[in-house]
């Protein structure tokens, strides 16, 4: 029965590579995805059949009230909140996984290390120090993910929060974090273990809370792929509480892919990972290039349109703004128009515009944009000293020239999509304030360039209007 | 199961796991990592045993049950967001 339920396992996991493949290409995707979930759910099914559980009335309902609440969310959230989404439910899973780690030194509480020894044939100081590992990892990843929400969601400030000793407060509690593993690794004695633990999962969820806070909104696309790397590696500790194949198996290729995923986001903005995590990018409002008193030109509507009309080739670039302003149905039928009108129209994507990695492909495939318009930085940059118009909507730090040719620019080095070397510039935005990371941005004051203000929806709604009344 | 096997099956999940995504165009980064976030509520499996069996006193037998309803949010919902998304992504009508 073991070897069967443990092969069984093996499947599972089988099911869980193969289903990460196929979400690598846009063909096999959704395929990839059913697949996984049948790997997840072959692994559920032979669970329950496990001959050590005894009662199946609590599943039943833990079960029925998690699938009710989950497909809800699912269904009901809108596209543009989905970023804020999938951290909430990584947040779950990292708690999930401290409370498993949790469960187990309960049930060692309840029998003693010699019986729980012999059950699991495994050393005390390694189940301890897995017990930790799971506990700690889930609790960084649940609180973590959890600010981050509410950073996405915009119930915390998105911005860096700084204060000072922030560091130094991060060291302490690190450290007691450290000795309180340490100790409760080694000692044999379980009621003061359980109070050490305590302390510990308090201190974890307070570690979780500090590490995001100094994070700004523009560095989230790396927060979220860490997180979700957590996650995984949560689930794949407490695979080693419960020695248990599929958790480690599943937890470590979700570790792994999402650590890729937070390097990709930080080859992108050419900075290292300890810096987006600790620098407090933006936090402090730069002055950086604030001497130059050009202004920026304002341009309405209506010159707006007939630049379009005249224009042979326009370039999207999209931000977090398009997001914000749900935007990407207008901007769609307004390339249709466009493209009606003669002019090639494409999108160009940066790896981390947005507040997840690939947050404005999925926006831009929700309004039915053509996967092959959605160009990337590195085809569309060569491209943009022949575009007649950029159009950038909501989008401040990739389009910064400043990245470029500003050596004292904290984003100096980046890669950006270069929109200034467009002929002409249109840039969407709310205001005249900076973007989310507080940096000026010399793009709005060059020479080529155009500021329509105002809500990014409205403005386009009106491009597209404009447009239709001319044929 | 024997603790070096498992640490074996953990080095080589890392390294498949690299191999795996190293390759994934943009474009598919959002429900690849959301398709993966649900992957990680595997610690489902985790909660059922918790829940399940009575060893482990009234703490334990709660702690486990409230690891199995965040575990399955995060499995149901992860796989259901992740296939709404992935809907989108599929081609129209050509």
């Amino acid at each position: 029965m073991e070897a069967l339920i443990n092969l069984a396992y093996v499947a599972a996991a089988t099911l869980f590579v193969f289903g990460i493949k196929m979400l690598g290409s846009a063909n096999t995707a959704r395929r990839g995805n059913l697949i996984s979930g049948v790997g997840m759910l072959l692994a559920v099914v032979v669970t329950l059949v496990d001959r050590s559980i005894l009662s199946y009335t609590w599943i039943l309902v833990g079960l029925a009230i998690g699938g009710v609440v989950g497909i809800l969310a699912a269904r009901l959230v809108k596209m543009t909140s989905m970023p804020e989404l999938v951290a909430l439910f990584n947040g779950f899973g990292g708690l999930a996984s401290l409370l498993v780690a949790w469960a187990e030194l309960e049930k060692i509480r309840a029998m003693g290390w010699g019986p729980y020894e012999q059950l699991m044939q495994s050393h005390p100081m390694f189940s301890s120090f897995v017990i930790y590992a799971a506990m700690l990892i889930g609790g960084v990843t649940f609180t973590g993910s959890l600010f981050a929400y509410g950073k996405l969601s915009g119930k915390v400030s998105g911005r860096a929060m700084v204060f000072g000793g922030q560091k130094a407060i991060n060291i302490l509690i690190l450290l007691a974090i450290v000795g309180l593993g340490v100790f409760f690794t080694i000692t044999s004695d379980l009621a003061v273990a359980e109070k050490v633990f305590l302390v510990a999962v308090a201190l974890s969820l307070l570690f979780g809370v500090m590490g995001v806070m100094p994070i700004g909104g523009g560095d989230m696309p790396v927060v979220i792929s860490l997180l979700n790397s957590l996650s995984g590696l949560a689930a794949s500790a407490a695979g080693f509480v419960i020695y248990n194949n599929v958790l480690i198996v599943a937890g470590c290729l979700v570790g792994a892919s999402g650590l890729i995923l937070t390097v990709i986001m930080c080859k992108a903005m050419n900075r290292s990972l300890a810096n987006v995590l600790f620098s407090g990018f933006g936090a402090s409002s730069q002055s950086v290039g604030d001497d130059d008193d050009r202004e920026p030109k304002a341009l309405s509507v209506e010159d707006a349109y007939y630049v379009l009309e005249a224009a042979r080739s326009v370039v999207v670039i999209p931000g977090y703004g398009m997001a914000v302003a749900q935007a990407q149905h207008a901007v769609k039928e307004m390339a249709g128009l466009l493209e009606e009108n003669g002019a090639e129209v494409n999108f160009a994507i940066h790896p981390v515009a947005g507040r997840m990695p690939g947050h404005m492909n999925v926006l831009l495939a929700e309004a039915d944009v053509e996967y092959e318009k959605l160009l990337e930085m590195d085809t569309v940059n060569p491209m943009m000293p022949t575009v007649d118009v950029a159009i950038v909507i909501g989008a401040n730090d990739v389009v910064n020239p400043a990245a470029a040719d500003d050596p004292s620019s904290p984003i100096y080095g980046m890669p950006i999509i270069e929109a200034h070397k467009a002929k002409t510039v249109f840039v969407l935005k709310r205001g005249q304030g900076k973007g989310f990371s507080g940096l000026v941005n010399k793009l709005f004051v060059l020479e080529n360039t155009n500021m329509i203000y105002g809500d990014a929806k409205a403005t386009i709604s009106s491009i597209v209007n404009e447009l239709k009344g001319a044929q | 199961m024997d603790l070096v096997l498992l640490f074996f099956i953990f080095v080589l999940s890392a390294f498949l796991g690299l191999e795996l995504i190293s390759k994934v165009p943009s474009q598919l980064h959002t429900p690849l990592m959301s398709g993966s976030n649900a992957i990680s509520g595997i610690t489902i499996v985790g909660a059922l045993l918790a829940t399940g069996s009575e060893s482990e006193g009234s703490l334990g037998m709660i702690l486990g049950f409230a690891a199995l309803v965040m575990a399955t949010i995060n499995v149901v919902g992860g796989y259901a967001v992740t296939d709404r998304m992935l809907q989108m992504f599929k081609k129209k009508g050509k």
